[in-house]
């Protein structure tokens, strides 16, 4: 089992950019997405930043993907996507399926991202035959149907063809709008939010009015107010998932990943906290959280 | 341009008919499609009916198939583009890669619709969808802009339809989990959003109201105000210190008064949303929608929006507000 690093979902300064990466650089991950999938507003990283680190960490000897932008509204939007399927070295994360049909044509292989609406057998056949060469589940499916799905005539001819990957720690990304609710948080029109979610590297917690953490907000994309957190689950996943991916939090990251290394096979689980779920994966509703240690 | 309406029922396709509606969609009973609610809905000899009665007055039958085909009931799916095709719709409307690619072999002669919960807002991603199935026309997920609505009907050669009225959705379709993350049950793996049968209301000793999703607190009323449904993006939460629609208000979309701009860029349908919606709903709405639309066909350049139709539509919709939506900058 692989350990990834999935891309950072924050707006986090150009150092604490840098600070997190040297860190990655040394870390047991073996699979690093690298790039901005929420806002294109957020530069303080660009395409080049991201090349740079993306050749330091290949050095390292980590498996670099360079993850695209989810919801893709312009034609800037788009000139911008093909410059990252354009790349010519790192393997692409399509996180829309417009980023999809650029890399088929060009006969590029590419990472099925977890915002491609990608529920069946058949779906997953035709992404194989684009190219797909690792496919990231949609956070809202359960191990139940991950197993169904696998199990599928359809995919047993190809299963040799892709690898599964499973979105297992950190707030889970569940929705992409037009506003930035981080911006109307703020009682500033989106046009000049004055990048606010810089502010905020875990995003804003939003509660109901009985004090119930429910969302996080994150600019244009809503979070789950927990912190999804699979680390018990990783010996259920022995034989469907090929990668875990962990979601880059503003603290605490690569204590996580530790412990997920140190738990693959079920040798060290860890009592989950107040606000981890893991509901998902257990066919629940997301927010719940099944106590597994 | 021509006025898409929905019908959830028989009597609500009536209505759409008879008050002007150029073309209907419905959904079959079941989970194949986004309004998966009980009693709603056509079996398959109501859809052969209603193909039969749409046709009859020269209009168009659309068929939703727009969920996403489960693991090991792939026949649920491929049943119901069978049966819309045997029945007779003229068009598909659907956003899954599998159903789309079954319809497309099977069925190379049926007109495709990509839904709007397959999220497409670029050309790219409707380049693929053309390329790969044919679709002849997309219907725009309501996160663009108008000029973003323009910029793409240049640039695209498949047909575009855009909501014009009804419930808002403030995600882009089709990429929202909110719902199965409170209840277990989305859009994209159940065919409903904040489903009914998780849905509690209270009233409290102090009078006040509290609606519940899944026992998780959505909102709570005074006495005097209007309570909306719990549709768990337009509830009242806290964030920042601050008590307030953290996501949405409780409004509906109304783009009348951007009916001349759609029509000089090309938009081929406007949508009316609401399989939901009562006939007398329908009846109302398609009326409005058909006087306006009539308005802008015969002469673009002096439409105006007439009061009386604002007002109609007011009443219509959620807690009585109305907005142009992501259409409009200062929404977002």
């Amino acid at each position: 089992m692989q350990f990834a690093l999935g891309p950072v979902l924050y707006y986090w300064s150009a150092q604490k950019m840098r600070d997190f990466y040297t860190q990655v650089a040394a870390s047991p991950a073996q699979v690093v997405y690298l790039g901005e999938t929420v806002c294109p507003k957020r530069r303080e990283w660009r395409l080049p930043d991201y090349l740079a680190v993306a050749h330091e960490l290949r050095e390292a000897g980590k498996t670099v993907v360079l993850s695209t932008m989810t919801l893709l509204e312009s034609p800037a939007d788009l000139r911008e996507l093909r410059r990252h399927c354009d790349n010519g070295e790192f393997t692409v994360e399509a996180n829309d399926i417009g980023a999809v049909g650029l890399l088929h044509e060009q006969g590029l292989p590419f990472v099925a991202g977890p915002a491609i609406n990608c529920y069946n057998p058949r779906t997953l056949k035709k992404l194989a035959t684009l190219g797909m060469q690792r496919w990231v589940m949609p956070v809202e499916l359960s191990r139940d149907w991950l197993a169904e799905l696998l199990d599928q005539p359809e995919v047993q001819d190809i299963r040799s063809a892709f690898e599964v990957e499973v979105f297992a720690f950190g707030h889970l990304p569940l929705a992409w709008s037009a506003r930035c609710f981080t911006a109307r948080s703020e009682n500033r029109p989106k046009d000049q939010c004055g990048l606010c979610c810089i502010d905020y590297p875990d995003g804003k917690a939003v509660h109901n009015q009985e004090g119930q953490r429910l969302f996080t907000l994150n600019g244009i994309q809503t979070q789950s107010g927990s912190r999804y957190n699979l680390i018990n689950e990783l010996p259920s996943m022995a034989g469907l998932v090929d990668c875990v991916r962990l979601s880059p939090q503003a603290e605490g990251t690569f204590d996580w990943l530790a412990r997920f290394h140190a738990n693959s096979g079920g040798e060290c689980p860890v009592a989950l906290e107040p606000n981890d779920s893991n509901g998902y994966w257990l066919k629940l509703a997301g927010i719940e959280q099944v106590e597994t240690a | 341009m021509e006025l898409l309406c929905p019908a959830g029922s028989k009597p609500a396709l009536k209505a759409a008919l008879k008050h002007g509606a150029d073309a209907i969609y419905v959904g079959l009973k079941g989970e194949t499609n986004a309004r998966h609610f009980a009693g709603l809905n056509l079996n398959d000899q109501g859809l052969a009916e209603a193909a039969a009665e749409v046709h009859r007055q020269g209009r168009r039958l659309h068929v939703a198939i727009n969920t996403f085909a489960h693991p090991g009931h792939w026949k649920r799916w491929q049943e119901a583009v069978d049966h819309a095709v045997r029945a007779g719709a003229d068009v598909l409307i659907i956003a899954d890669i599998a159903v789309l690619d079954y319809a497309h072999q099977r069925y190379p002669e049926v007109e495709l619709h990509l839904s709007v919960q397959a999220s497409a807002t670029n050309v790219a991603a409707i380049d693929f969808y053309q390329q790969q199935f044919g679709v002849s026309r997309v219907v725009l997920p309501r996160v663009l802009s108008m000029p973003q609505v323009s910029a793409l009907a240049r640039s695209v050669s498949v047909e575009l339809e855009v909501f014009a009225f009804g419930s808002l959705c403030i995600m882009a379709e089709g990429r929202c989990y909110l719902s199965s993350y409170m209840t277990g049950e989305s859009p994209n793996n159940a065919g409903a959003c904040s489903p009914a049968k998780f849905v509690r209301w209270e009233e409290k000793p102090n009078g006040q109201l509290e609606s519940r999703l899944n026992g998780i607190l959505i909102d709570r009323f005074e006495k005097d105000e209007n309570a909306g449904y719990p549709t768990l993006c337009k509830g009242r939460f806290e964030s920042g210190g601050e008590r307030y629609h953290v996501l949405e208000e409780p409004t509906s979309l109304n783009t009348l008064a951007l009916l001349p701009q759609l029509h000089q860029e090309g938009i081929k349908a406007v949508k009316i949303e609401g399989r939901q919606r009562s006939p007398a709903y329908v009846a109302q709405v398609t009326q409005v929608w058909r006087a306006a639309l009539d308005r802008v066909l015969a002469d673009p350049h002096n439409y105006q929006v007439a009061e009386a139709w604002n007002t109609q539509l007011a009443g219509l919709s959620e807690g009585s507000q109305t907005t142009l939506g992501a259409y409009h900058r200062r929404w977002r």
